[in-house]
């Protein structure tokens, strides 16, 4: 197998971590928090909120957000690494 | 007419109609496209965060800027189903389908089936759904139009949507998806605006924090330093409801919907192919972002709408006397949105939930209740919310502006889906390979016409199933494209006999599920008892999609693997580098 072989096969497998660490995490904060564990989670309060109840309606979709840029971030910067980024 | 100029609000609505419909015109004429590759994907050049506000508009429809707020408003925490379901489909968009997509450089969904699958029988599977999806889509948003135009400008329903029809066929058959993405960056700000004025003004009102999302977990400023969320399950308790922030459903169910809609969301093609239009991987990664960013404010908005609407609501007629009701009460009800029903003869309107049977042995029957007597429509929480709250004529006026330019840019967008399938991937993919680049594009017109009076008869006659078929729509997107373009990026095994079998039986399944429960069978057996594993019509899209991928893989290692070009193909789209512009080649 090429060095070149190598790299794409080493490539792959760093994107597939990322994306299952940061799908964990999308996965823990809507079915977890915000379905799975809502009513252990609802005996905590945020302010006026049930904490899964806020996970539900408004943190989740806030964690979504994040997700997607740092993924960007770790992509591009992998991209750069393995010199395989657009010019 | 002097009652019509004397109208503020009427005043207020036509001047904003006419402004915002002026500048879609104006932005669709800068526009037009001139060949095929600029009338499907815009050129291929749009800027990721244009393209992220197109995204935004394309995807939020009449139902979230209209309908969502309200139903969450009478779900509580069962509406969370929405909420989830329609922001978490953009996290597998982005790190799942757009990259790669963009990377294969095709002008469609389809496009990609038939490629990857390297079958004509899975592009037409492929195309057949785009065509279902998006007709059952647009449907709905023409009658959205028709229903603002007629509540607000006091035109009737039929009016309306011609109105919208020629609206958009000026700016979708001229302009394609270069005209499309322009108007509809111009539609999102409108859109934004008026669901995000209304929403300050009244958050302020009853919290004294002008920031929606902060303000519906706050205290209330009248002085009681109790918390919003706290006042409205004690006035919902006194009314024999839920508590609003614990669910009603199964959890079972709630999780299933969830997940349907974020998959159905990640496979509908008139997302997907917004993310064909950016010039590079890079873009399209980030694009996503922008896009949920943008539908992000909407989103964590809503959901703080329906708390202010249903305690603003309770607060102002339960109990009291119809004789006593603001002016809003009876413009609405003029529109049967608000329907009050005098059942005890006591002029005064109970409004509580006479489905509670402890409810109402306990409080209603002793105190001379005979059944709930106001029935309230969704819609009217952001209709009607400015109204309620007080707020100023141009605040009123503007939730028509942004209800409409919702309404027609997903319209548009879907549109665009309809003529491409029939120009690019019936007609030159199978019918008539050979045909010209002026040739397909004055299909593509032709098509996106055509599509445009199917929308519009619908609007004007909609078949009494359209809110039954919404469903149908993300089950469908959910059990067919989303495993089939998975399995196509991330397992190179899989093959043409997996992914059409796969398709078929996750469409026949999910298709007879929700046809068996919503259309055969009486309303009462459609209960949690009969369904399978208590999983409702609306959430089987995700049984479907793991229908699907059980056998896809089964068939795939029964039968040959795909030929090395094809392989190569799936092992060229997973790196960035090289990715030209959208292509036909």
């Amino acid at each position: 197998m090429s060095t070149q072989e190598e790299n794409m096969k080493a490539y792959w497998k760093m994107n597939l971590l990322y994306l299952s660490v940061l799908l964990s995490i999308w996965f823990i904060v809507s079915y977890g928090c915000g379905i799975l564990f809502l009513d252990t989670l609802n005996e905590y309060t945020l302010g006026g909120f049930k904490l899964g109840f806020w996970f539900a309606q408004q943190g989740s979709i806030y964690v979504f957000v994040v997700l997607i840029f740092v993924y960007v971030y770790l992509m591009n910067k992998l991209d750069q690494k393995f010199d395989v980024d657009e010019k | 007419m002097e009652e019509l100029l004397n109208d503020n609000v009427l005043l207020w609505t036509i001047a904003l109609v006419v402004l915002t419909f002026g500048i879609y015109i104006g932005v669709a004429i800068w526009a037009r496209a001139g060949s095929t590759k600029e009338f499907y994907v815009a050129g291929g050049g749009v800027h990721p965060f244009v393209n992220g506000m197109a995204t935004a508009a394309d995807w939020m429809s009449a139902a979230s800027f209209i309908s969502m707020a309200g139903i969450i408003s009478f779900l509580g925490y069962d509406g969370s189903v929405y909420l989830m379901g329609w922001t978490g489909g953009y996290v597998l968009l982005a790190l799942l389908l757009a990259p790669y997509l963009r990377k294969f450089g095709k002008f469609t969904v389809p496009d990609f089936i038939g490629d990857r699958y390297y079958s004509d029988t899975a592009r037409t599977i492929a195309l057949v759904c785009a065509l279902v999806i998006s007709f059952t889509y647009v449907a709905g948003q023409m009658r959205g139009v028709g229903v603002v135009f007629s509540r607000f400008l006091r035109v009737n329903i039929e009016v309306g949507v011609v109105i919208g029809m020629a609206v958009v066929f000026f700016y979708a058959v001229l302009g394609g998806m270069k005209g499309i993405t322009y108007t509809q960056v111009a539609q999102y700000c409108v859109l934004i605006f008026a669901f995000m004025v209304p929403a300050f003004f009244i958050s302020f009102q009853m919290t004294g924090n002008f920031i929606p999302q902060v303000g519906f977990g706050a205290q209330l400023n009248d002085g009681s330093e109790m918390f919003l969320l706290e006042r409205l399950d004690g006035l919902l308790a006194e009314l024999g409801f839920a508590a609003y922030q614990d669910g009603v459903k199964s959890r079972v169910d709630i999780f299933f919907i969830t997940a349907a809609l974020m998959v159905g969301t990640a496979g509908l093609p008139h997302v997907i192919v917004r993310f064909f239009t950016v010039p590079r991987v890079k873009d399209a990664r980030i694009s996503g972002g922008w896009a949920l960013v943008l539908i992000a404010i909407l989103y964590t908005t809503a959901p703080a709408i329906s708390v202010f609407a249903r305690t603003n609501l309770i607060q102002t007629v339960s109990n009291k006397s119809e004789a006593d009701m603001p002016d809003w009460y009876g413009k609405w009800k003029e529109t049967k949105l608000i329907q009050f029903e005098d059942k005890n003869g006591d002029g005064l309107i109970q409004y509580y939930n006479d489905k509670n049977e402890k409810f109402v042995k306990e409080v209603a029957e002793p105190n001379g209740w005979k059944g709930n007597e106001l029935i309230v429509d969704k819609d009217i929480m952001v209709l009607a919310n400015p109204e309620i709250a007080n707020l100023p004529n141009w605040v009123i006026a503007l939730v028509a502006a942004g209800g409409l330019a919702s309404a027609l840019s997903t319209a548009a967008g879907l549109l665009l889906v309809i003529s491409t399938s029939i120009s690019h991937d019936l007609i030159k993919k199978q019918l008539k390979p050979d045909i010209s680049d002026k040739g397909e594009l004055l299909w593509a017109r032709g098509a996106a016409a055509v599509a445009i009076f199917i929308a519009g008869y619908f609007g004007i006659n909609p078949p009494g199933f359209v809110a039954e078929v919404v469903a149908f729509a993300f089950g469908l997107a959910a059990a067919s494209f989303f495993p089939a373009i998975i399995l196509g990026i991330f397992y190179k095994r899989m093959n043409t006999q997996g992914a059409v079998a796969g398709m078929i039986a996750g469409i026949l399944f999910t298709f007879g599920y929700i046809i068996y429960f919503k259309f055969i069978v009486a309303p009462e057996v459609n209960v949690p008892a009969n369904w399978l594993f208590e999983i409702s019509p609306e959430g089987i899209g995700t049984l479907g999609m793991l229908i699907n991928i059980i056998v896809s893989l089964v068939v795939c290692h029964l039968t040959p693997p795909p030929p090395q070009d094809v392989q190569d193909l799936v092992e060229s789209i997973r790196f960035p580098r090289g990715a030209g512009e959208a292509s036909d080649h």
